[in-house]
């Protein structure tokens, strides 16, 4: 490998982003808008959900309690139901979204403090809803009237979705969705376009090699994923307040890792494809799964063994592994080794793979 | 490395190309002198692009022999890359990049030193009339000027050989000329030039040249030496109505080639030394009020009596 030459390819590169508005605007555009679209969906204060109450206590305490609650605002009275019955099919044909219930037994529940006072029924086929309720299963039952909390006061029954996920979740994980999407579709068009517009052909009658070309045309967008990925870190802590209790350096790191796997992958799909379309094609094709798959969507433990298996083979997966880790649970690079290992091995055979199909002949 | 001034800069053997059923190289035989401007004729399609891509390696025969500049290839491709330039028949440099970026870059991909690539750099657009275009975009420039910067960019590294494929299609006729006095001042350097074209003017202007037809070398040697070889006459029908004529002696005997030239008729026509008679006759006959006389033949009749005799064979498909 020739450095001057390696050199001379990130260089022009680099000039022909620089020049390709459209390309340069995606660099910036996409992270910043992804992250506020998801951020602001998932994370957005909720109020006024339609809702109903069925008071089968009936007591001043529970018409107390109800009342504050409503006050809240998150929670908006539409039904007074009479049966646990009436909530179910209010709630099945979509008229309310969630229902305060007071069990029967509401006043010895208060006294004995054993069991939760009152339940709110939430549909969980619903993302935004469950954070509403989940801000009202926070209300403090106990100080509005007047005690102090021992066990917590509401239970939330998830009725459609058992699986709860906090926003802190989804926005480290956005940095790899977001990173596999712009990282394949921009590298997925970079030869083939040099092939389509015919400056190809005259490269390979030099003395250039595959390796040069490929590294040479993955390298500058090594430095725009890690600009990408400080873009998100930066508006997740901005807007989202996203902790970030590991290392920065790790995150980097794990970050770095993950843009090359994701850029081999889509140098390997630049390689296979005919034409610009068709590495846009490949390219969306290849997101579909990591998106679904990986852990980003649906928790990785409830995939049949067929998909986490296919899951594994999923730089996006991985990443998802390492960033959780990182940014949330405050863990090392040292402790994470099983993921960084699965996409360096990645890395290895993507790579290889695009290299050896980077033929210096047109057939 | 066998490279004598004696031994030839390219030579081809029963060199074959098939795409899939397709032939688009038949068995073709070349050999090229150092030093000379070897012209391609061809229609679209009769192989020449595919034989200069096999000749700089860019693709594999599918049989034959070939040595360039004492190197076989394919096998020894990527040496041969550093001695050849191929200027490809589409403009293949980069349209968003300027002149000094396009041929900076160039410079870097041949390991040219920084001081040599600057002052090659500064010589090339001197000499190719681009020194004000420096820092326009290539994608901004006329055709002639894009001709005139893939040429520099092609020659930065002083290749031995220079492979051009079409080089003027998309090029006006001023350009045209001008450029072709640049492959002369080239050849008179020592460059050895592969030029493939479908401009007869271009073809005449060649040392030596080739026909190509289905893939195959219908003719070649000087364009001087070919147009006293044509086997055939050519004579000129003058008359009032040129396309009466035309159509009278379309099926006549003897007649090879027909086309209309301005307001008289080019015939190609059997070697018949009566041929002129037979033909004044038929158009007497038909009463078409014509005369016919003998012209020189050019390198067009060539081209067309050679192209011919490959169609003539072929059954109706």
């Amino acid at each position: 490998m020739n450095l001057r030459r390696l050199g001379s390819i990130v260089l022009k590169e680099l000039r022909q982003l620089r020049r390709d508005r459209l390309t340069s605007a995606m660099i910036v555009g996409i992270p910043s808008m992804q992250l506020v679209l998801f951020g602001y969906a998932i994370n957005m204060d909720v109020r006024h959900l339609d809702g109903a109450v069925l008071d089968e206590a009936a007591t001043a305490r529970s018409r107390e309690l109800i009342q504050q609650i409503v006050a809240t605002e998150v929670i908006d009275v539409d039904y007074v139901a009479s049966s646990a019955q009436e909530v179910d099919a209010l709630l099945r044909a979509g008229r309310i979204s969630a229902a305060l219930v007071v069990p029967p037994d509401f006043e010895s529940r208060m006294e004995n403090r054993e069991r939760p006072a009152l339940q709110i029924i939430v549909d969980g086929s619903d993302q935004v809803i469950q954070q509403a309720a989940r801000q009202l299963a926070s209300f403090p039952v106990y100080d509005a009237i007047g005690w102090t909390q021992r066990t917590a006061p509401i239970e939330v029954v998830n009725f459609y979705n058992p699986e709860r996920r906090a926003p802190v979740n989804t926005v480290p994980g956005l940095i790899g969705v977001i990173l596999t999407m712009t990282m394949v579709i921009f590298t997925a068009l970079a030869l083939v376009r040099e092939r389509e517009r015919g400056n190809l052909e005259m490269l390979i009658a030099t003395p250039v090699s595959p390796w040069e070309l490929t590294i040479g045309k993955v390298l500058p967008f090594v430095a725009i994923g890690l600009v990408q990925v400080t873009i998100v870190l930066l508006l997740g802590e901005l807007l989202f307040n996203v902790p970030i209790r590991g290392s920065l350096l790790d995150l980097y790191l794990a970050a770095l890792a993950f843009i090359v796997a994701t850029l081999s992958l889509g140098i390997l799909i630049s390689t296979l494809a005919k034409s610009q379309f068709q590495a846009m094609q490949m390219g969306f094709f290849s997101l579909l799964p990591q998106i679904l798959l990986s852990g980003f969507m649906f928790p990785y433990a409830g995939m049949p063994v067929a998909a986490q298996w296919l899951a594994e083979i999923l730089p996006l997966t991985h990443f998802l592994r390492l960033v959780r880790g990182i940014m949330l649970r405050g863990a090392g690079l040292a402790e994470l080794w099983p993921p960084l290992t699965a996409l360096g091995v990645f890395i290895v055979v993507a790579l290889t793979l695009a290299v050896a199909r980077v033929h210096k002949r047109l057939d | 490395m066998a490279t004598s001034d004696a031994a030839p800069a390219i030579r081809a053997q029963a060199l074959k190309k098939q795409f899939g059923a397709v032939v688009a190289v038949d068995g073709l035989d070349l050999s090229v002198r150092r030093g000379e401007v070897y012209g391609f004729l061809g229609p679209n399609g009769s192989g020449k692009s595919t034989t200069i891509r096999m000749l700089c390696g860019l693709l594999l025969p599918s049989g034959g022999e070939i040595d360039v500049l004492g190197y076989r290839i394919p096998k020894e491709a990527e040496a041969l890359k550093r001695r050849i330039g191929y200027m490809t028949q589409r403009f293949a440099l980069y349209e968003d990049l300027t002149v000094a970026e396009n041929l900076s870059f160039l410079a870097a991909v041949h390991e040219l030193s920084r001081a040599v690539a600057k002052a090659r750099i500064d010589e090339a657009l001197e000499r190719y009339w681009l020194g004000n275009l420096r820092n326009q975009l290539a994608g901004a420039m006329s055709g002639g000027e894009k001709q005139r910067l893939a040429l520099a960019g092609t020659l930065l590294h002083r290749p031995d050989l220079l492979f051009l494929d079409e080089p003027t299609s998309a090029v006006d006729p001023q350009s045209r000329r001008e450029f072709w006095d640049s492959l002369f001042e080239l050849a008179d350097g020592g460059t050895t030039l592969l030029v493939s074209t479908h401009y007869m003017d271009e073809a005449e202007r060649c040392t030596r040249l080739a026909i190509l037809d289905h893939g195959r070398i219908v003719a070649d040697g000087s364009p001087q030496d070919l147009i006293a070889a044509l086997p055939g006459r050519t004579l000129l029908v003058n008359g009032p109505r040129p396309r009466e004529a035309q159509r009278v002696l379309v099926d006549a005997e003897g007649v090879i080639a027909l086309a209309q030239i301005g307001a008289s008729l080019r015939v190609l026509g059997s070697a018949h030394a009566d041929l002129e008679a037979t033909l004044a006759a038929k158009l007497a006959s038909a009463r078409v009020d014509a005369e016919v006389r003998a012209t020189a033949p050019n390198l067009e009749d060539v081209f067309v009596a050679a192209t011919r005799k490959q169609l003539r064979p072929r059954p109706p498909a």
